[in-house]
């Protein structure tokens, strides 16, 4: 088991940047997920730390060694490919094998690591089929189980459940963060699905434009995101956004209504005043009567969702999200005041769109 | 060091540059020295002394060249023409669901396997008056019936057309009937809804959209055309007199049998040339596509 | 895939001209090789007095002893049997050792993504298309300074050489296809590129691999210039000894021999033909579309 030290990860093709220069500092046995839509370099980044590509400048350490110029192989991980990419021609036992083979490890250690590995993850009765021959959630634990057979801690993960059906996504999840806690390795792991982000890690890393964004526990990402990118990134449907001007008295003004921030926990004390942006989750407003709301807004339509129902509202030509109870939005009126929670809203600077 | 070397194990350019190394000497070597041959005045052993063009000047004046180009192109133009119609109208028959398509497919299909050598003979039996068709439909009481293209300067050309398009229509048809499995079975449906006649679907709709496939049957009949040695060898060895002589019997007489290595050499220079302007818009539209 | 309409709603008159129009190809495509059947077993007197469509008056298999074994080529009068082995003991080395080398040089062109690659790829695309004769003298002498100039080992060389951008390029388009992430897999398990090649994607290239085979051997067993040139004396291919009986004997014109040294000659590939048919179309289907 290792801690995982990124610093100053550049990479570029051509003009094209990839990554701007990323640092990361990741503890024994965290599980830490990259956060981030296709395109903004979290792929590269993995690739990298996995030695498949190389960096133009920066530093890799892999618990006390500077794995930088090594050779995969020799970089004490392994990892997950998004399409399993198992040995099409070998039997599971082969593809579980194949590696130590290659180290040259003796067949009764093989065999043993491989019958450890298979049990755990129950797959000791597909040992003698070929991939092709398996499901996709079956091939899902061989890849995995590959991974596990010659780790030594660290292991990677590249969308590793994308390919898997609504159902078995959620199952193979929860198996995983198990199988995390169970053997305490450290686990990078690459996706797109912020409900995997959410559910698995320790610490989302969200990434934009080759750039980490922010980097902390999942919930505080969803709470106190860094910045307005991060903040319209995670959460579905996205996050309520109000423009309008802060004031040095703590007071925002929509234009319309002032509505005073004395709830609000900024980061630096209070800043001075600007044009500011402010973010409101869709369950952190209250539906009141117009006169007691921060704002009012015309009711646009109702979406039930079974559990829960949306509410969607207009307030100055843009559209803003409620959640509530059914029978609420079922008794909704035309027009409606909206009471925010301030002290769970976010404020944006509209300049830098950093937190203030 | 140690690492970068370790690294190479690792990734392919070890193989892909010696692969290149290969295809530079012998392919991009040999057509240098090929070049350089043809601005010399070799005969019979390659000498340095360079003369310039006058080797391709010399081809000019030369009759056997001027016919092999003329028959060139006439061979070229009939037999890449009547292999496409003719390997069309076999892929859109075979197309239209018939009965036996699989043996039809194979017979139109089998000349592709057999050598051009055994082709040239086979034809030349079949077409030489005196044995072969002529002399079949005369013993079946037509005396006067000639059909002794063969033997006729001014006609065995086509008969060397009628061998390839035998041997080739096949391509086309197998190439051109991939083509139309591939067309989406949505765009027929949609032609039988506007009621559109089956013939004016193909020439109007389908094979406008499969000019990708047509190109790629052009260039490889092309490049057949321009290659085409074995055939002639076998079949006309050129004659009668020099009526079918072609480039490549040219260059490959010149370069072992009449000994002048320069000569030679400059037709080869321009047999490749010819191939490179026929390839261009291929190539170009190949890599377009790619970007 | 959904046929444009089929032979059941066609009107009978249209159905009839299509499969008359099919039937009479089919002939076309069929006849030189039912004559030269027919008359490879004819003897001598009914080709004397017939032509070569009448049917024989009796069933010989003498033909096919003389030409298999005493038929002459100038003076040595041994048939086309040391020709028959000669061409297997080319062609099956020279087919093994292409398709590997195609294997693993296609492989690492897939592999390799370089700025550059694509200008690669253009140099082999044209070497597809290079005509043979702007090549053909300085390998001649570059085959000579190696000292396999005319032996056995010379023409092998060559065929493979001169095979590989084809054979380079067909397993190239496949390995494109094959998922990346196989080879990133094993490359983190620690195998070399080298072994990668030879335990993760060979054995998954039997596809490709059939294919490239089949269109190889008949490339290579029907090859005439290159074996005329390069094989030496010693080790003439069957179908430069084909086109010397045929020609020594024009004077006694024994047409029955001559036929069945073709048959002899041709058998091989046809069976493979016949053998093979799905391979050998879909071959040629993605042969043509290169690129």
């Amino acid at each position: 088991m290792y801690n995982i030290s990124l610093s100053k990860i550049k990479k570029s093709y051509g003009d094209l940047t990839i990554l701007h220069s990323v640092d990361m500092e990741i503890e024994e046995g965290e599980f830490i997920v990259i956060l981030g839509s296709s395109g903004c370099g979290k792929s590269t980044l993995l690739n990298i730390v996995a030695g498949l590509d190389t960096c133009d400048t920066g530093r890799i350490m892999i618990g006390e060694k500077d794995v930088t110029d090594l050779e995969p192989s020799d970089r004490d991980l392994s990892m997950v490919f998004q399409s399993y990419a198992l040995f099409p021609s070998m039997t599971v036992k082969r593809n579980l094998s194949f590696g130590m083979e290659i180290a040259r490890v003796p067949k009764a250690e093989r065999e043993a690591k491989v019958a450890h590995v298979a049990k755990l993850l129950q797959i000791d009765n597909l040992l003698d089929r070929k991939p092709s021959q398996l499901s996709g959630g079956q091939r899902q634990r061989v890849a995995i189980g590959r991974a596990l057979v010659r780790s030594t801690g660290v292991c990677l993960f590249d969308e590793p459940l994308s390919n898997l059906d609504a159902k078995l996504r959620t199952e193979t999840r929860v198996e995983l963060k198990k199988l995390h806690s169970d053997l305490g390795f450290t686990m990078l792991y690459v996706t797109h699905d912020q409900v995997e982000a959410m559910t698995m890690a320790d610490r989302v890393a969200v990434m934009n434009k080759g750039r980490v964004e922010q980097f902390a526990p999942p919930q505080d990402i969803y709470e106190k995101p860094a910045n307005l990118f991060v903040a319209s990134f995670v959460g579905s449907p996205v996050i309520n956004q109000i423009e309008g001007t802060l004031g040095a008295d703590g007071v925002f003004d929509t234009g319309e209504t002032r509505i005073d921030l004395g709830g609000y926990d900024f980061d630096h004390g209070k800043p001075e005043a600007q044009d500011a942006v402010l973010a409101v989750r869709c369950e952190d407003i209250d539906i009141v009567s117009p006169e007691e709301g921060h704002i009012t807004a015309d009711l646009d339509f109702v979406e039930l969702l079974g559990a829960d129902a949306l509410a969607w509202v207009v307030y100055h030509g843009k559209r803003l999200s409620v959640r509530m109870s059914v029978d609420a939005a079922r008794a909704l009126p035309k027009h409606v005041g909206l009471r925010f929670v301030l002290p769970k809203a976010s404020v944006f600077s509209a300049k830098t769109e950093q937190r203030l | 060091m140690t690492h970068w070397f370790k690294r190479q194990m690792f990734r392919p350019v070890f193989t892909v540059v010696a692969f290149f190394a290969v295809i530079a000497i012998f392919f991009y070597g040999s057509i240098g020295w090929t070049f350089i041959m043809s601005l010399t005045k070799s005969t019979l052993i390659p000498r340095y002394d360079f003369v310039g063009f006058d080797q391709y000047v010399e081809l000019m004046d030369n009759k056997r060249w001027i016919v092999s180009c003329i028959n060139m192109v006439v061979f070229g133009l009939l037999f890449i023409i009547g292999s496409l119609i003719l390997g069309s109208i076999l892929a859109i028959l075979l197309d239209r669901g018939i009965a036996g398509e699989g043996a039809f497919r194979t017979i139109f299909l089998y000349p592709l396997a057999i050598s051009l050598i055994v082709t040239g003979l086979g034809w030349r039996w079949l077409l030489d008056p005196s044995i072969g068709i002529q002399a079949m439909v005369r013993d079946m009481g037509w005396d006067n019936f000639v059909f002794d293209w063969l033997t006729q300067p001014d006609r065995a050309i086509y008969t060397l057309v009628i061998a390839s398009i035998w041997r080739s229509a096949g391509l086309v048809m197998i190439i051109v009937l991939a083509g139309l499995r591939s067309v989406d079975g949505d765009l027929w449906k949609a032609i039988r809804m506007e009621n559109v006649p089956v013939w004016r679907a193909y020439v109007q709709v389908i094979f406008p959209g499969m000019r990708p496939v047509f190109a790629s049957c052009i260039v490889l009949l092309m490049s057949e055309v321009i290659r085409g040695y074995d055939l002639i060898v076998a079949m006309t060895n050129g004659g009668p007199g020099i009526s079918t002589e072609m480039p490549a019997k040219f260059a490959v007489d010149f370069f072992f049998a009449r000994m002048n290595l320069s000569l030679a050499s400059a037709a080869s220079i321009l047999m490749l040339l010819l191939s490179l302007l026929m390839l261009a818009p291929y190539l170009y539209s190949e890599f377009r596509r790619r970007d | 895939m959904s046929s444009p309409s089929n032979t059941t709603t066609m009107p009978l008159a249209a159905k009839i001209g299509l499969y008359a129009f099919l039937i009479a190809s089919a002939l076309f495509f069929l006849a030189p090789l039912i004559v030269i059947v027919i008359n490879s077993v004819k003897p001598m007197a009914d080709i004397r007095s017939g032509s070569l469509l009448s049917l024989p008056s009796e069933i010989t298999f003498e033909p096919w002893r003389i030409a298999w074994s005493s038929a002459c080529t100038g003076l040595d009068c041994s048939g086309i049997r040391p020709g028959l082995m000669n061409s297997i003991l080319i062609t099956v080395p020279s087919v093994i050792i292409s398709v590997l080398a195609g294997a693993l040089n296609g492989y690492a062109l897939a592999q390799w993504r370089a700025r550059f690659a694509d200008w690669l790829m253009l140099l082999i695309l044209i070497g597809l298309f290079v005509p043979y004769q702007a090549m053909l003298y300085p390998t001649v002498k570059m085959l000579s300074g190696m000292g396999i100039f005319r032996s056995y080992w010379g023409i092998i060389f060559v065929h493979v050489v001169y095979g590989l951008p084809y054979t380079t390029l067909l397993f190239r388009n496949f390995y494109v296809g094959v998922p990346d992430e196989i080879s990133r897999a094993a490359r983190m398990e620690g195998a070399t590129f080298l072994r990668t090649f030879w335990s993760v994607i060979l054995p998954i290239s039997t596809n490709i691999i059939v294919v490239v085979a089949i269109l190889q051997f008949t490339g290579i067993w029907n090859d005439y210039l290159l074996g005329l040139i390069f094989a030496g004396n010693d080790n003439m291919p069957m179908t430069v000894q084909l086109t010397n009986i045929v020609n020594n004997s024009r004077g006694a014109a024994e047409p029955n021999v001559n036929m069945a040294a073709a048959l002899l000659a041709a058998i091989p590939t046809l069976v493979v033909y016949f053998i093979s048919g799905r391979y050998f179309v879909r071959g040629i289907a993605t042969g043509a579309v290169k690129g």
